[in-house]
């Protein structure tokens, strides 16, 4: 008979050594998938895994991995306040659509225009433009007690709409022949958001990331807010005695998940993709859900997920080109990988317990 | 110590650093970026029909690879310089918003060879763009709706209002009017390019405003299988044949076929003459074809439509011949003038007599 | 506006049918709620049964075997839900995002090979000469059976959840599982039955999209409705006749809003494909402003592990 015993307090070795089991289950259950599908699953594995950080081509790789990872950090790390919380934006991708739109508007209105301000002013436009879109659920749910979870993942679909008018109309490149999509901002150079080395992939984006990992650090362990959060999810009772008022607290989490997926977006547009076309979200606000939880909620947490997420994007599309494999069958390989992170999650918080009698009346 | 050379001499120059990279192995290696998965059945599988003929042609003097839902922006210019790392001659970028991508790769590659599909950007030489003129069968299209609607009334189900579907609503209803002066144009806009299950809601409402003859501009068959239930409706078949649904309602179809570009463009590469070029051909480079028309068709009607194809396809027919006005009334081409290319790519407006604005 | 050229008739019974995919996958969600439990694998479970009902029935030559095989594909792959949520305890949230993700990437190996088939058709059941009837007999005699079976399980969740021992047992499980657990019921088993009901449901949902609505199979065919189907189960405010009204108005704005563009409107396009998103979140204001509660299941996403 097994049984699964809670620890009181999480164990400091299985946290780490979790994940490790777990892209080691990975590798055995993926490899057996690949070799159904005719690949040498060796290969496969080390081009996921191994390629992008130390083999041919990883000077470049590592790069990209910093550039994957920095919009998917910076949202989740956002995220995870708030989840802490109990409170559910799920609306990120929306959030991020539309600071891409107001960071770029202010970009583009000022155009050709150099000036040092221009680029500063952009990105608080960005997270101002984030902001808002979250500002929307938060204020429904404090006012009229709409819910959150709702609102914020209908508003997705109108950014989307949104972001359509834009790259069709008052966005769209006057230059550019009446195709969609607006102007490069690579090629303007007050605008744009380059590499700061070149071959690192450090964009202001990755920089930010790292600077708000930091910060919320801090914030969750030394600052009231922090404890605040911490506090509302765990025992919202007991949070309400402390003083925690809800509503504070539901417009502090949504509007800062939604400053800082704002300003995802707006790196994301005036760096790496460079201009707002029709289809420029690619589902970073939906990804950084997972990556939020599978950092536990914890901003260094995050910081790794958010690199191992990059890691199987970059290494899986590298096993895809090279080896043929169908991007279903990386897409298919990610899911397993997420399924055994989560599962194995559970020897940290759980002692398993082999006990010889008949134990009675448990689940 | 390996690693700070590496950083100094991308520090130094990425191209020189990428130049060298490229280089030094057998077989001829060309390589597609998809936007889509090969099983959309409709624009990333033909492409990879493309890829699939050039193997076929070519057999074990090339190699290729693809990678298939690559999303545009920052993925795309990943996947580009993954593939120019490792040893692609020649890369096919099959969607629109990869042309900046294109073309900033291309740069860092010089001795790599670029194909961009439905771009006009070509800023280094080792660029080429190509493209179809699907509105020469959207004209063929249209010369049959106008024949064969009873009601008069013909549906448009359109994806985001760009030149190119602007392109076939234009093509379309100029010559459905020409059989049938009578005629009228709905459009539906999808504001998506892939959603099947709202490309059928798409076909009904316009069935249900009175429509008989529906032609579609995304790619799944929900609208055939929509007018499947209606008696008397048809449709096309979009980017592939869709034969399952002949001989009614899919009386014909509007085939994207890559492959006689494809297999020209990697022998280019093969025998050394590659060079750059604008391609925009049609019916008659065989990009554009023209899928069996069914005999839910009249044969006069389908002997028309053929000759039209045909005088298409020679170069002696033109679907944009003025005199043909704007939607506003005010004259575009003068009687016998013929539209110039750079105008139809960057087609913006309606001809006259279609009713409605163009979203904005 | 220019309703004049639409017959409400026939958009009734268009968005019948536009809304069944959803109607199915967000009352199965509902029940897994209800359960306590958020599973976020809709999307996930619905393109698994699509695929696997299109094999099916195109295997089988029958489209009933094909809505069979669709639920039970739905139902397999919500087991490794189960397996992870309910069995190791694994966060739910993320657990279903994966899923979702999983089982895009599944599905489409699995239709390799599938493309451009044409599945057996599913008819529109004989009513004879009561679909006849003008106006009523357009809107309620004229479907397939599935669009029956829907409002049906409707109906039939509705009232296993208000009456019977079955329904009681589950809100209470949802609602406070350490007091259900002293009560004697097995939390856990509970909560697998909700999910693997919400995967068949899902799945069923999806075989009606591959061979209803669309019908054919292509990668990605489900196209987000899952999502929709989530966000309607909260619309519902955890109510099953609410799941019904939620979908036909979201159903409803997204065929009304085609309807008005082939009717020539003059309301510009990019705001009509707004207004399906737009207006669901009104109405909820509107629903929701003034009451205290929201009516969410207390223990919704919570694991549950017996500490003895």
């Amino acid at each position: 008979m097994i049984r699964l015993e809670k620890r009181p307090t999480p164990s400091r070795f299985w946290q780490a050594a979790t994940p490790v089991v777990a892209v080691l289950l990975t590798m055995i259950a993926g490899g057996a998938m690949f070799g159904l599908l005719g690949k040498n699953p060796i290969e496969v594995i080390r081009t996921i895994f191994w390629d992008p950080l130390f083999g041919e081509f990883a000077w470049y790789l590592r790069g990209q991995l910093l550039v994957k990872a920095g919009p998917l950090i910076l949202i989740a790390v956002g995220l995870s306040l708030g989840f802490r919380a109990g409170i559910w934006n799920i609306g990120a991708e929306g959030q991020y659509i539309m600071g891409a739109i107001f960071g770029a508007s202010v970009g583009l209105a000022v155009f050709p225009t150099e000036n040092r301000l221009i680029y500063p002013v952009m990105v608080l436009a960005g997270a101002f433009g984030g902001w808002v879109w979250a500002m929307i659920p938060a204020i429904l749910k404090t006012r009229l007690n709409t819910n959150e979870i709702l609102v914020s993942l209908m508003l997705v679909y109108v950014a989307e709409k949104i972001l359509s008018k834009a790259a069709l109309g008052f966005l769209r490149n006057p230059e550019g022949a009446g195709f969609p999509g607006s102007r490069n901002f690579a090629s303007y150079p007050a605008a744009s958001n380059p590499e700061l080395i070149a071959g690192t992939g450090m964009h202001w984006g990755v920089v930010a990331a790292f600077i708000v990992v930091i910060m919320a650090y801090v914030l969750l362990q030394k600052h009231l807010l922090g404890f605040q959060i911490k506090l509302a999810g765990q025992a919202p009772r007991a949070a309400r005695f402390h003083g925690v008022q809800p509503t504070r607290l539901v417009v502090m989490c949504l509007g800062l998940s939604g400053a800082l997926a704002g300003l995802a977006g707006v790196f994301e547009v005036t760096g790496p993709a460079g201009q707002i076309t029709l289809d420029f979200n690619v589902g970073y606000g939906f990804t950084a859900i997972i990556v939020a939880f599978l950092g536990r909620l914890n901003p260094l947490g995050i910081l790794l997920a958010g690199l191992l997420m990059a890691l199987t994007y970059i290494g899986g599309e590298m096993a895809s080109t090279n080896l043929g494999l169908p991007s279903a069958a990386i897409q298919a390989f990610q899911g397993m990988l997420l399924f055994f992170l989560l599962a194995v999650d559970v020897l940290a918080n759980f002692r398993v317990r082999v006990f010889a009698t008949t134990a009675r009346g448990t689940n | 110590m390996l690693r700070r050379t590496l950083l100094a001499t991308a520090a130094l120059g990425l191209g020189i650093a990428f130049a060298g990279a490229a280089s030094a192995q057998d077989k001829t290696k060309a390589c597609f970026v998809y936007v889509g998965p090969i099983g959309d059945g409709g624009w990333t599988f033909q492409h990879d029909q493309g890829r699939l003929a050039v193997e076929a042609a070519y057999g074990d003097k090339v190699e290729t690879a693809f990678q298939e839902n690559v999303p545009e922006g920052a993925d795309a210019e990943r996947v580009m310089t993954q593939m120019a790392l490792s040893g692609c001659d020649i890369i096919f970028t099959t969607s629109f918003g990869y042309m900046d991508q294109t073309n900033a790769v291309a740069a860092k590659f010089p001795d790599v060879k670029f194909e961009h599909a439905t771009g006009y950007k070509r800023d280094s030489a080792n660029v080429s763009t190509y493209n179809a003129r699907f509105y020469e069968g959207r004209a063929v299209m249209g010369h049959i709706a106008g024949k064969m609607t009873k009601s008069g009334k013909i549906g448009y189900i359109g994806s985001f209002p760009i030149p190119e579907v602007i392109q076939g609503i234009n093509a379309s209803f100029i010559h459905a009017k020409k059989v049938n002066p009578a005629v009228t144009i709905s459009v539906v806009w999808a504001y998506t390019w892939f959603d099947p299950a709202k490309e059928a809601d798409a076909a009904k409402a316009l069935i249900e405003q009175g429509v008989d003859v529906i032609l579609q501009h995304t790619d799944s068959t929900a609208p055939l299988a929509e007018a499947a239930k209606t008696p008397g409706v048809i449709g096309f078949g979009q980017a592939s044949d869709m034969a399952a649904y002949a001989p009614s309602p899919r009386v014909s179809s509007i085939i994207d076929n890559w492959a006689p570009y494809y297999v020209e463009r990697v022998g280019a590469v093969l025998d050394g003459t590659w060079a750059q070029k604008d391609t925009w051909a049609g019916i008659g480079g065989g990009e554009v074809q023209i899928g069996a028309i069914s005999d839910a068709v009249p044969v006069e009607v389908k002997a028309e439509a053929e000759a039209m194809a045909a005088a298409i396809g020679a170069g002696t027919y033109h679907p944009f011949t003025g005199p043909l006005n704007k939607q506003d009334g005010s004259v575009w081409l003068k009687d016998g003038e013929v539209a110039n290319d750079g105008d139809l790519a960057g087609m913006g407006f309606y001809v006259e007599g279609i009713v409605g604005d163009i979203p904005k | 506006m220019d309703f004049g050229a639409i017959n409400p008739a026939v958009l009734i019974a268009s968005l019948m049918v536009a809304s069944v995919p959803i109607l199915l996958a967000a009352i199965g969600e509902l029940v897994v709620e209800k359960a306590g439990v958020l599973n976020l694998g809709v999307e996930g479970m619905m393109i698994i049964g699509a695929i696997c009902g299109f094999i099916t029935a195109v295997g089988t030559g029958s489209p009933l075997l094909g809505f069979a095989g669709g639920a039970a594909g739905g139902a397999a792959l919500s087991l490794i839900f189960a397996v992870l949520t309910q069995g190791l305890l694994a966060n739910q949230v993320a657990t279903g995002l994966a899923l979702t993700m999983f089982g895009l990437g599944l599905s489409s190996m699995m239709g390799q090979g599938y493309n451009g088939i044409k599945p057996p058709l599913t008819s529109a059941v004989p009513f004879g000469p009561l679909s006849d009837i003008p106006v009523l007999g357009q809107i309620l005699f004229s479907h397939d059976w599935v669009v029956y079976a829907s409002v049906a399980i409707i109906a039939l969740v509705g009232w296993v959840l208000r009456y019977s021992r079955v329904g009681l047992i589950l809100r209470a499980v949802g609602e406070n599982h350490e007091a259900a657990h002293a009560l004697g019921y097995k939390v856990q088993r509970v909560r697998l039955g909700a999910i693997l009901f919400g995967g068949a449901m899902a799945g069923l949902g999806g075989a009606y999209i591959s061979l209803v609505r669309v019908p054919q199979w292509t990668d990605g065919i489900t196209a987000g409705q899952g999502w929709i189907a989530l966000a309607i189960v909260v619309f519902a405010s955890w109510k099953p006749w609410r799941v019904l009204i939620g979908a036909y108005l979201f159903g409803g704005i997204s065929v009304l809003q085609l309807n008005l563009q082939a009717a020539g409107s003059r309301i510009p396009v990019e705001y009509l494909s707004m207004s399906p998103y737009l207006i669901t979140i009104v109405v909820l204001v509107i629903m929701s402003s003034g009451r205290a509660t929201q009516n969410a299941p207390a223990a919704l996403g919570q694991n549950f592990h017996a500490s003895r």
